[in-house]
């Protein structure tokens, strides 16, 4: 792990980032927040909340309305820099499973055998290293999934961000893969930022938690959670974990009658 | 249980096997069928071979004038495929440059689409006279075949998943890349679905130039010896040139599905092998 001044540093603030759609939806409205260095910060909100547009704000995908966004990290703007998990696993159905991983660093003019090792050790990290040639239909839900990590992790970037990876996976996968990422992040160091609607995996996974508003979406309160990590799941069962989750959920339900008011 | 079980697993195993087999026999039989009918009534009513030759002549003409028709076979099979392969380099080429430009898809695509509904019956005379005979044969395959590939990889290149793209726009992908990592691939399964309905279609193609050369031209082709044989009332000779013209178009299309299948097999659904 960094040392913990470098943990306090920010790699990219939001201020007072305002996004309003061609059809006169109103997602985001003054919406600030940082992320730090080694941070694994969750947006925590109902569906329709603008969380996944915030996210697509800082990955470039979308600009906003309103409102900056400014990097504190000179590798900003370099392809690879963001590593970006959708939904959705997001592979290529007409390439191998190491094929897929290799598209972010071939895009970037890395052939095949030159990646190999990146895309080895990528496969390695997600717990893949026998499916390199499998095809994405011959997998399972979670397993597409994991490629779609390894594939955000090839580049090794300086921020990932997920846009709720794990909300189409059955609850036995998705603790699985909970925990797989939490060790994913505490080994590398990585600075997470995760878009979710469960209070439940937000708290477990997360360092602080940006609870949002609905629409206009907008940071309603900031939950930092103290456990300690490696979390596993004893932490899952612990009564600190239950006291946390009533914290939160107590906390998103202000959210949501702060909106309704 | 268990055993009750895997019982009936085994009688739906052999029950599809013994579908399997109906399936590929049945044709065979009823085909067989209907050959039968038409030799008894040849026979029992007495035709003559200028009004219905009865099958056994028409193989028996087939074999002794294989020579000729050989020939004759080769020859349609190599303008279908030519009109076929121009027909591949015309459609997806246009469709590529379609999708990459607004402006000339904007300009074309209406002449594209008028050059498909306009009968190439029509066409083809005039294309014979100011084409030598094998390109107008084979400007009239192109004609009709390559629409198909146009729409079909139109249709591919502009039905990319969302977020592939948004993926690939993330990771800084020039427009090139874009168009062979991204587009080409996911548009291939449409190309291959194209190119099945072109095969057919460049074979017509070719036949009907071919018809319309007719007499006058020096053409070699199926569709000539059956247009030949005809003003020579040769019907025996007919019949077996428009057989081995339906045998050209399932080479076609065999051909066709199985570089199909052989390319999509791993990752497209509509080629995958069944879950067991």
């Amino acid at each position: 792990m960094a040392d913990p001044s470098s943990a306090k540093q920010p790699v990219v603030s939001l201020h007072g980032i305002g996004k309003t759609f061609a059809n006169g939806v109103t997602a985001l409205h003054g919406t600030s927040f940082e992320v730090r260095r080694g941070e694994f910060v969750s947006l925590l909100g109902p569906s329709g909340c603008g969380k996944s547009t915030a996210l697509r704000i800082i990955a470039g995908l979308a600009q906003p309305s309103g409102g900056e966004v400014v990097w504190h990290d000179d590798r900003h703007g370099a392809p690879g820099a963001i590593g970006f998990v959708f939904q959705e696993p997001t592979l290529m159905p007409w390439a191998s499973v190491a094929a897929n991983v290799h598209l972010p660093l071939k895009l970037a003019g890395i052939e095949f055998g030159k990646a190999k090792p990146q895309i080895v050790e990528a496969l390695a990290r997600v717990g893949l290293s026998d499916f390199a040639d499998a095809y994405p239909r011959e997998l399972s839900g979670g397993m597409k999934m994991r490629v779609s990590i390894a594939r955000a992790l090839v580049t090794r970037p300086q921020l990932l961000l997920m846009d709720e990876p794990f909300a189409a996976l059955d609850e036995i996968t998705r603790f699985k893969l909970n925990n797989d990422l939490l060790a994913l992040w505490h080994a590398a160091d990585q600075t997470v930022v995760f878009v979710t609607h469960s209070v439940f995996e937000s708290v477990f996974l997360s360092s602080r938690i940006l609870v949002m508003t609905q629409r206009p979406g907008r940071v309603f309160a900031e939950i930092d959670i103290d456990a300690p990590y490696p979390r596993a799941e004893a932490f899952r069962t612990s009564a600190e974990y239950a006291a946390l989750c009533r914290r939160v959920s107590e906390t998103l339900a202000h959210a949501m009658s702060a909106e309704a008011a | 249980m268990r055993h009750a079980w895997r019982q009936q697993d085994g009688d739906i195993r052999s029950r599809t096997r013994r579908e399997q087999l109906l399936r590929a026999a049945l044709p065979v039989i009823a085909l067989a069928a209907g050959f039968l009918v038409w030799e008894l009534v040849v026979r029992f009513k007495d035709l003559p071979p200028y009004v219905l030759p009865g099958p056994m002549l028409v193989f028996s003409t087939l074999i002794a004038d294989w020579g000729l028709l050989w020939s004759s076979l080769l020859s349609t099979l190599k303008t279908t495929f030519q009109g076929l392969a121009l027909a591949f380099v015309g459609g997806v080429g246009l469709a590529i440059l379609f999708n990459q430009s607004r402006l000339i898809e904007y300009s074309l695509y209406p002449y594209a689409v008028i050059l498909q509904v306009t009968p190439v019956v029509a066409i083809a005379p005039l294309l014979l006279i100011y084409l030598p005979q094998h390109a107008a044969v084979l400007a009239c395959a192109w004609i009709v075949a390559f629409f198909p590939v146009l729409a079909n990889t139109t249709l591919g290149l502009n039905s990319v998943d969302r977020n592939l793209s948004e993926l690939f726009r993330l990771y800084g992908a020039s427009r090139w890349q874009i168009l062979r990592d991204l587009k080409l691939p996911a548009a291939m399964p449409y190309i291959l679905g194209g190119l099945k309905i072109a095969g057919g279609l460049s074979l017509i193609g070719a036949v009907v130039a071919e018809i319309a050369a007719g007499a006058a031209g020096a053409g070699s082709g199926l569709a000539y010896r059956i247009a030949e044989s005809g003003y020579r009332l040769n019907i025996p000779r007919m019949f077996a040139a428009l057989l081995l013209l339906s045998f050209t178009g399932i080479v076609v299309f065999a051909a066709l599905s199985s570089l199909s299948h052989v390319l999509l097999r791993r990752w497209h659904e509509s080629a995958a092998e069944p879950e067991t």
